[in-house]
């Protein structure tokens, strides 16, 4: 693994991690695709070294890259894109619903946050 | 044999193909899902009774050799996995096809529906890292689509939390897959087994845990639990009882599986008891500070999934197979006791402690069900969940672990405390306020009450087979126990 990709997938954790803890659903979303973003990374890092395009022909002893990781990606790509674009329709359900984009609290968060309330006064 | 391992999958498959296609005709749809439900179980029965006297089988799916093909693998434990879930995949859609507020009649329910059948098959019969990957997908883009189903507004906020969490499983999954293929190059479970051992011990463990964490976050295990019981209670009946039964579950045969063949360890392992104790403390606790049906039940479910870990933390052929005979009990039961509660909802149009009370009188029926699943669960003998909580007792006692074991009886013991008051709430004593009325119609009210009662029978025939049920465990946690078997089914294709 060069030391680029390294740094990228670093980064794209990091970032999407970072996103992933925001209130807002859209940046979580965009948390999530940076994350899989970098998972995928990771799964085409893990095939070693870029090579030859992985078609048999007779005699051809060139190294070929090892295809399975591509193989991999591209369904978890694939899963990933699916998902996300489900997220984001549901994201925009609960905007029409209740016209904001943050996440919210749980019912018993609230329940306890009003007990809470309820004490102080 | 063959021909007989990808069908649990493949039928599913293409049942949700063919009902979509008769997306507006609901009672055509309804008749394919049971058709092929009915099918799949016999495939999944007859595969269980076959592996049993054969030992395991496993095949390549278009003929490929062993680490490039997609292996299905059926061993004892998979195929009694598979057995159990397709029988509670079926009942649960004949209650759904009763069900008066659900959902049956929306378009996509029934292609969803088989989908996440065939995830969960898939998930139980794989050979292979990745493959797992992609049945959970499945399985969860289909409870994804289930959990939402209706579009209201609290459906869609707990929704969002669960397919969030859900998707940042997946991309640890994902994570850890790419670290094991770095790190030995395979994806392919028996392959996996063999090379495992030999990689570095600190990596084997990072990988281990990243996997735990993965599984753990589908089990619903403690500290990792939070998504579960703010979710699962939203959903329409069917699809909570569906869901309690098999999801969770799925994860903790993620779990065994991959703990027992790629991680083996030597003794009892304590980071797994810790969290096992903590998963059944933290759960029923949580229960017992709630006051809707559902949401009890839900908390339940992940106290119950402390003692299946508690089995598999053991390290003992015994432990393992009291786990798997838990399992078994736990996926009846558990379902059986979401039905009742949806029984309740229906008859009296509310989940909620204070609303109710006095149905041993007007549905004295559903008092018996519940009754019955309910000291079940609280593991009261003659039950099932008796057999089974005492196999886990005696095995952690043999093995010296008396603080998990106490806390596994205080558990049962709260447990039980926590069904007494659904039970005097709900089917003694009068209502503190007027419930809203019930919602159902006769003949859906008897498809619903077939249904529970069938798999309340079902949980009393697991009391009675015990024996022989928990022998076909020891036979399933003995092959567990031996990599090689698995890895010599694999390679003998």
């Amino acid at each position: 693994m060069s030391l680029a990709t390294a740094v990228v997938i670093g980064l794209l954790y990091g970032l999407g991690t970072y996103l992933v803890m925001q209130r807002a659903l859209t940046r979580i979303v965009i948390g999530l695709a940076l994350l899989a973003h970098g998972a995928n990374l990771l799964l085409l890092a893990a095939g070693g070294r870029a090579g030859e395009a992985p078609i048999v022909e007779e005699g051809a002893t060139a190294a070929y890259a090892d295809p399975l990781p591509q193989a991999l990606a591209l369904t978890a790509i694939v899963i990933t894109f699916g998902v996300t674009a489900f997220l984001l329709a549901l994201a925009y359900r609960s905007w029409i619903l209740g016209g904001s984009d943050e996440v919210e609290d749980d019912v018993e968060d609230r329940r306890i946050a009003q007990l809470g309330h309820g004490q102080r006064q | 044999m063959k021909l007989l391992l990808p069908l649990p999958v493949v039928l599913p498959l293409l049942g949700s193909a063919l009902s979509l296609a008769f997306h507006r005709r609901v009672r055509i749809q309804r008749w394919i899902g049971v058709v092929v439900l009915v099918g799949t179980l016999v495939a999944g029965v007859t595969l269980l009774l076959m592996i049993q006297e054969s030992g395991s089988a496993s095949t390549q799916i278009g003929g490929w050799p062993v680490p490039l093909g997609i292996t299905l693998v059926a061993d004892l434990f998979a195929t009694i996995m598979l057995a159990v879930s397709t029988a509670m995949v079926l009942v649960v859609l004949v209650y759904a096809i009763g069900s008066p507020t659900t959902a049956d009649e929306a378009t996509f329910f029934h292609p969803v529906y088989l989908m996440l059948a065939a995830g969960v098959s898939a998930s139980f019969l794989t050979g292979d890292l990745f493959n797992l990957f992609v049945a959970f997908e499945v399985m969860l883009t289909a409870s994804y689509v289930l959990i939402t189903l209706g579009g209201r507004a609290e459906q869609v906020r707990s929704g969002m939390t669960y397919v969030v969490i859900s998707l940042l499983a997946s991309l640890l999954f994902i994570t850890a897959i790419a670290m094991v293929y770095a790190s030995t190059g395979t994806v392919n479970l028996a392959e996996l087994a063999t090379v495992m051992p030999e990689i570095h011990p600190g990596l084997r463990q990072a990988i281990g845990a990243l996997l735990l964490v993965v599984f753990g976050i589908k089990a619903a295990i403690f500290p990792l639990f939070f998504w579960l019981p703010d979710s699962y209670p939203t959903a329409p009946t069917p699809v909570t009882a569906i869901f309690a039964g098999l999801l969770t579950k799925v994860g903790v045969y993620a779990i065994i599986r991959t703990q027992t063949l790629l991680f083996p360890s030597d003794g009892p392992s304590t980071l797994l008891l810790s969290i096992a104790g903590a998963t059944m403390l933290v759960g029923v606790l949580g229960a017992i500070a709630q006051d809707d049906v559902k949401r009890i039940l839900s908390f339940h479910i992940i106290s119950q999934i402390g003692y299946m870990v508690f089995g598999l933390a053991l390290f003992t052929v015994a432990g393992i197979a009291a786990a798997i005979f838990y399992i078994v009990h736990h996926i009846v039961v558990k379902t059986t006791l979401f039905l009742v509660g949806g029984l309740i909802e229906a008859e009296t149009g509310t989940g909620a402690l204070r609303r109710l009370g006095g149905l041993s009188h007007t549905a004295p029926l559903m008092a018996i069900f519940f009754l019955v699943a309910g000291l079940s669960l609280a593991g009261l003998p003659p039950f099932s969940g008796f057999v089974a909580k005492l196999a886990l007792v005696q095995e952690g006692l043999a093995l010296d672990r008396p603080l998990v074991v106490g806390v596994s009886l205080l558990v049962s013991l709260l447990t039980l405390f926590s069904m007494t008051k659904i039970w005097a709430g709900v089917f003694w004593g009068s209502p503190d306020e007027e419930p809203p009325g019930a919602r159902i119609r006769a003949t859906s009210r008897r498809t619903m009450l077939i249904s529970t009662g069938a798999l309340v029978t079902l949980s009393l025939l697991i009391a009675v087979a015990a024996g022989p049920i928990y022998e076909l465990s020891t036979q399933a946690a003995v092959s567990l126990f031996d990599p090689g078997h698995y890895v010599a089914t694999v390679g003998s294709r």
